[in-house]
């Protein structure tokens, strides 16, 4: 017999310890990109011939297509690094192996929405290249 | 000597289908996209570094190799949104019955086709040389 509260034991389950936050976050960053990629591909569908350096910088410098790129830039990093850690662990079986595969997706997924955003942002402030 | 009757895992004994097909499809689409993403970042960080190096990034995306990836990469996006929206009615509770779920499946494969054509059609247009 348990001691534990029913709330303890939810919070608690499983061998992974937890799990349910992983899949809530998965849900929600899930609703997010269908908002953020359908409104990804309208706007390059309106870029204009070319898509050239001037229509993607013009596009970019509006507040709000500004804010939504940075959006689905951290969105669809955090929803591809939760996606891609449940394909690592079925397939990875070495628990050290798989410690160090996730840490790397984990390091590579932050560093390249840094970047996006920052570039978004240089491109949203104005920057002079 | 004879092998004892043992039941088997359930990944022995399924008969390979539709719906599994679909569902490993949603997960290789979403490797897929996930290095769509570096894609995107690539290119998001050539437009800030400036006309030269976008339009030599330009040059790279729409090389014919790239070009055919970033087809795929489209379907990828097609079919993980359509999918995952059915996906995301399964979670709240809809949709499972076989036959339904037939239906959805059918939608989500047909459409994702459909649109990557069109989406492939307006954005060679629009991107020229990338797509």
């Amino acid at each position: 017999m348990s001691l534990r509260s029913p709330l303890g034991r939810v919070l608690g389950l499983g061998s992974a310890k937890g799990g349910s936050g992983h899949w809530y976050a998965q849900r929600v960053t899930a609703v997010a990109l269908v908002v953020l990629g359908c409104w990804f591909f309208a706007s390059l569908a309106m870029l204009g011939a070319g898509a050239t350096h001037d229509s993607v910088t013009h596009w970019l410098r509006s507040p709000f297509s500004a804010v939504m790129a940075v959006l689905l830039v951290a969105v669809a990093a955090y929803h591809a690094q939760l996606g891609l850690q449940v394909v690592f662990e079925d397939y990875v079986s070495d628990k050290g192996t798989r410690l160090v595969v996730l840490v790397a997706l984990k390091f590579a997924l932050v560093v390249a929405a840094l970047i996006g955003m920052l570039a978004v942002l240089r491109i949203a402030f104005g920057a002079q290249a | 000597m004879a092998q004892p009757e043992r039941p088997l895992s359930p990944f022995m004994q399924y008969r390979w289908q539709y719906t599994n097909t679909l569902s490993i499809l949603h997960r290789i689409t979403g490797i897929l996209l996930s290095l769509c993403f570096f894609v995107l970042v690539y290119w998001l960080a050539a437009a800030a570094a400036g006309p030269e190096r976008y339009s030599s990034a330009l040059q790279t995306l729409g090389s014919p190799l790239v070009k055919l990836a970033l087809g795929g990469g489209l379907f990828s996006f097609c079919y993980h949104l359509l999918n995952g929206i059915r996906h995301l009615f399964w979670d709240a509770g809809y949709g499972f019955e076989l036959p339904i779920a037939r239906k959805t499946g059918w939608a989500a494969t047909i459409g994702a086709i459909v649109l990557t054509i069109v989406l492939w059609s307006v954005l060679r247009a629009t991107l020229g040389g990338a797509a």
